[in-house]
């Protein structure tokens, strides 16, 4: 079974994308911000990160560039999820190694088809 | 709605448009109608109906019927379809000289023609001209298609974050899709159960998510128009389960393909 982390400071958001990523076929694990995530991704790597930008301690940004670096830390594809919608902020994400980009609000058939579209359907 | 409205709305579309509607859901048929009412200017659906049984204004029929399509669609939908025809248009087009000439007949608000434009920005195929025609029954369709505006939602559906950068700039709350992509269209008005000939003959029609909303009648009257748009050698693409009986061999690289065989062989077939 494939691994997802979903890296999200509202608890609400991650429930959502825990039931939907579970409906995906996902075992799914939860961290409330990137340094969280981060410490998380020491110990396992997951098979994909379901990252929010905007986050307390370490944002979504921040948190790839570490991830990047990491032993391992290129293999796991990497799925923004975020309310910004400006392109350039779109841009910015990919070009720090981000796989895709969901905009917020998402439902289970954007993540489905974000996820085929990164690879990891 | 009453039955008897349901049932006349129902033999309009079919007779006009070829169009399947469903006259027992009464919802359905209600929430399409009601912003046609509310357009045309009618208190309610049934006093739209009554206008459209009465005096029959052409404006108000079309404008009725057009609202009972399933403008259903997506960017890159059956990606791999696309995929497979991009791949054999350049032995498509060592036939002759002549552009290669694509029409997406039932383009809704042209989600599959502008993934063919993007293609052939991205990969475009050295030597050959390829020219992109799309049309539908909807008016209203057809205004969104051309101009290429976009909601948050829709661009999320099949279409990848580096293609939304690479093709799109933000309006607004929505997303415009660039000039470069959008100039390789060309748009009609096409009722597929009319007459198409003078539409002539195009290297590949695709006609997908759309003949399973028409009548057997319709159906059949639309794929004897298409069968004849497709160029000698040309591929119909429908969407799997879609049938032309025996007028096209099948096509195999390509699924719910049919035609791109030679001349030559479809004749002795």
């Amino acid at each position: 079974m494939k691994t997802c982390l979903v890296v999200d400071d509202s608890r609400v958001i991650r429930k959502v994308a825990r039931r939907i990523l579970e409906d995906l076929g996902f075992e799914v694990a939860e961290a409330a911000d990137g340094a969280e995530a981060l410490s998380w991704c020491r110990v396992m790597m997951p098979d994909v990160v379901l990252v929010d930008w905007h986050m307390p301690v370490m944002g979504g940004i921040e948190f790839l560039r570490r991830l990047r670096l990491e032993p391992g830390g290129a293999a796991p594809k990497v799925v923004f999820c975020s309310v910004e919608t400006e392109l350039d902020r779109i841009r910015e994400a990919l070009d720090c190694g981000a796989d895709e980009y969901i905009m917020k609000p998402f439902d289970g058939e954007i993540v489905a088809n974000k996820f085929a579209l990164a690879g990891v359907a | 709605m009453t039955p008897r409205e349901r049932e006349f709305i129902a033999k309009l579309c079919a007779a006009r448009a070829g169009l399947s509607v469903p006259a027992d859901k009464d919802y359905l048929l209600e929430s399409r109608l009601a912003p046609v009412a509310r357009r045309e200017g009618f208190g309610s659906v049934a006093e739209l109906v009554q206008a459209l049984r009465g005096r029959a204004d052409e404006v108000q029929v079309w404008a009725s019927v057009e609202a009972m399509t399933l403008p259903d669609t997506a960017f890159f939908r059956d990606g791999e379809v696309l995929e497979a025809l991009w791949s054999a248009l350049p032995a498509m087009a060592q036939r002759g000289s002549a552009p290669l000439r694509i029409w997406s007949a039932g383009c809704a608000s042209g989600q599959e023609i502008y993934s063919l434009a993007m293609l052939l920005e991205e990969r475009p195929i050295p030597g050959v001209q390829v020219e992109l025609f799309a049309s539908d029954i909807a008016e209203r369709q057809l205004e969104k298609a051309q101009a290429g505006v976009y909601s948050q939602f829709e661009v999320q559906r099949g279409l990848s974050a580096r293609r939304l950068i690479r093709h799109f700039e933000k309006r607004d709350e929505a997303f415009l899709l660039s000039r470069r992509v959008r100039q390789h269209v060309r748009w009609r008005r096409v009722n597929l159960v009319e007459d198409l000939t003078s539409l002539g003959q195009f290297d590949v029609v695709l006609c997908r998510h759309v003949l399973s909303g028409l009548t057997n009648e319709g159906r059949n009257r639309a794929v004897d128009g298409l069968v004849q748009a497709v160029a000698p050698g040309g591929l119909l693409v429908l969407s799997p389960g879609d049938d032309v009986g025996d007028r096209l061999p099948t096509f195999l690289g390509v699924p719910g393909a049919f035609g791109g065989a030679p001349t030559r062989r479809s004749a002795a077939a």
